[in-house]
């Protein structure tokens, strides 16, 4: 059994199910990625996850412990941190104020957890007076990812981390995350750019119609013709 | 040269004066509704309702304290009563909040509805005012009145114009930069501050990392309660109490929050001062003003008077309508209605 396990899955937002019992899991220092064609249900896998629907069928097992019925909030305090896509910073607070709420929840000296994160983005300790909506999209997106870290979560949730940001940027991106996978957090990615995330992916998870199509290492399914020829262009 | 000095001193007096302490009243009513705005994301057309409850709370205690013989020798005693009133105000806002806008929370209601239902709340508060201490005119001052006379000022300088300054506008600029002060960095340095800055913000990130939104409405209520309060006591001590005016005084308010740019605090302090400037510059009568100034022969016959003071509303609404038509999020890009 993993860190972290969405098993057999089955629920959506009220009407038709989205998710058809599809298995999500990813270990303590393992980066896991999902997948899939537009509407496959890979964000809703996420977020089924994370506590934000209501799960029909299955359950979510962080740590040998049953959190299907916990609220999101209750989750983010079990050890669960979270970057949305879209609206993933406090645009009007400063860099620095972004960061410490991250760090809402804690009691305890947060500076050094600040610290960490300014080392692994640099450029954030440089821009830690500006306001975060000021920020280019790369830098933002470091910006929600080291808010998220904030709570020195043991499970990082990202939803399409790289939308709309340059290859570079993508590039550099990859390269934390895989630095934050390396001090033992369990990191759960849906990305669009399916080719560079199974790549870094220690595992990788295909998802077609809310439910499981392949799952394997990154590196086998790149290797996989059929993964190849369906869902990354030949 | 004298005539020059003249001319000044009667602008300050006229105009200058009550429009730094008006506008100042209007900050603080503006504060509250962009704070309510910013968090709770309705527009609350109770807030002078509000006003009016905290400000009839205030002037019956200071009526009780006059009764008992408690007062502050120069200054008002409603300053005494002021903190009687901020709980009172607070506490009915809280219970308004439980039965009315609790409710459509947990709905998920849309913004219409939370105005629609403060609409009412506003006919109710409204009511009850009216019926607790009634419709007319009350006098809440007492203490010196002024901090020094337009005799005295003439005396002092010789000149043909007096200026004077009331106490209560002294005491309203006073009170408002303090409480400005104390709002600001309570919003900028404090958690419970920055956790209300980010609900305001992005509630769905905020609800993320683990702000109770109940904590952040409650301490918004109790804060546009005080400043509501506050703001209500001292247009009372500077002018008077009577509940119909507290209703008016919801369109400037609101006129200067947008002005400002809603949802952003410091807009809605420029925005009062921008109000009460108009306000007071287009309805003043620039006729002795204009005589010290221009040769003898040019003195104008009439009263020189834009716009009589029986219309100062529409002044506010003309601002209103130019700024929602010209730039809808206000000077400081705030969110738009």
């Amino acid at each position: 059994m993993s860190y972290l396990a969405g098993n057999n899955m089955v629920g959506g937002y009220g009407g038709a199910d989205i998710l058809k019992g599809c298995t999500v899991e990813v270990d303590r220092g393992e980066i896991a990625v999902v997948v899939g064609p537009n509407g496959a249900g890979k964000s809703t896998a996420m977020k089924a996850m994370l506590g934000m629907l209501d799960l029909r069928e299955g359950n979510v097992v962080l740590d040998g412990k049953d959190i299907t019925n916990l609220s999101p909030q209750d989750r983010v305090a079990e050890g669960m941190a979270f970057v949305p896509q879209t609206d993933n910073v406090f645009a009007g607070m400063t860099v620095e104020e972004n960061l410490e709420m991250g760090a809402f929840l804690r009691d305890d000296d947060i500076s050094e957890t600040m610290n960490q994160i300014y080392d692994l983005f640099p450029i954030l300790r440089e821009k830690r007076h500006q306001s975060a909506g000021e920020l280019s999209g790369g830098q933002r997106q470091q910006v929600a990812v080291g808010r998220a870290m904030m709570t020195q979560p043991t499970v990082l949730m990202l939803d399409e981390p790289t939308a709309g940001v340059s290859p570079i940027v993508m590039d550099e991106l990859f390269d934390r995350i895989i630095e934050v996978k390396h001090t033992g957090v369990a990191v759960l990615m849906v990305e669009q750019n399916a080719r560079q995330a199974l790549a870094i992916a220690d595992r990788g998870y295909v998802l077609v119609t809310g439910e499981n199509r392949h799952t394997d290492t990154g590196e086998a399914l790149l290797a996989d013709p059929e993964v190849r020829r369906s869902f990354l262009g030949g | 040269m004298i005539d020059l000095l003249n001319a000044l001193v009667l602008f300050s007096n006229f105009v200058l004066v009550p429009a730094i302490a008006y506008g100042s009243q209007l900050a603080l009513g503006a504060l509250g509704i962009t704070l309510v705005f910013g968090i709770l994301r309705f527009s609350n057309f109770a807030h002078g309702d509000t006003m009016a409850f905290g400000t009839m709370v205030v002037v019956l205690t200071t009526w009780w304290l006059q009764s008992v013989g408690i007062g502050l020798g120069p200054l008002p005693t409603a300053l005494l009563a002021l903190p009687v009133g901020i709980v009172a105000t607070a506490l009915m806002v809280l219970a308004t909040d439980k039965a009315v806008y609790e409710h459509y929370r947990h709905r998920k209601a849309s913004p219409i509805t939370f105005v629609i239902a403060s609409t009412g709340v506003m006919f109710v508060m409204n009511g009850l005012v009216r019926f607790i201490i009634g419709p007319d005119d009350q006098k809440l001052t007492d203490g010196s009145r002024f901090l020094f006379t337009a005799r005295e000022f003439k005396q002092a300088t010789g000149l043909n114009e007096g200026l004077a300054i009331k106490t209560s506008q002294c005491l309203t600029v006073v009170l408002a930069v303090v409480l400005v002060a104390v709002l600001f960095w309570f919003l900028q340095k404090t958690k419970t501050g920055k956790s209300m800055r980010a609900y305001s913000d992005n509630e769905n990130l905020a609800l993320l990392s683990g702000v109770d939104p109940d904590k952040v409405v409650r301490v918004t209520w109790i804060i546009a309660a005080g400043l509501a309060t506050i703001a209500g006591a001292l247009y009372g001590l500077d002018k008077s109490f009577k509940p119909f005016t507290y209703f008016q005084l919801l369109l400037p308010m609101f006129a200067s929050a947008i002005v400002g740019g809603l949802g952003k605090p410091f807009g809605a302090i420029a925005g009062g001062f921008i109000i009460a400037f108009s306000e007071v510059t287009i309805t003043y009568a620039y006729k002795k003003f204009l005589t010290y100034l221009v040769p003898e022969s040019w003195a104008p016959e009439n009263l020189v008077q834009l716009l009589s003071t029986d219309y100062k509303f529409a002044v506010s609404f003309v601002i209103l309508v130019i700024v929602l038509l010209f730039r809808p999020t206000g000077i400081f890009r705030g969110r738009v209605i």
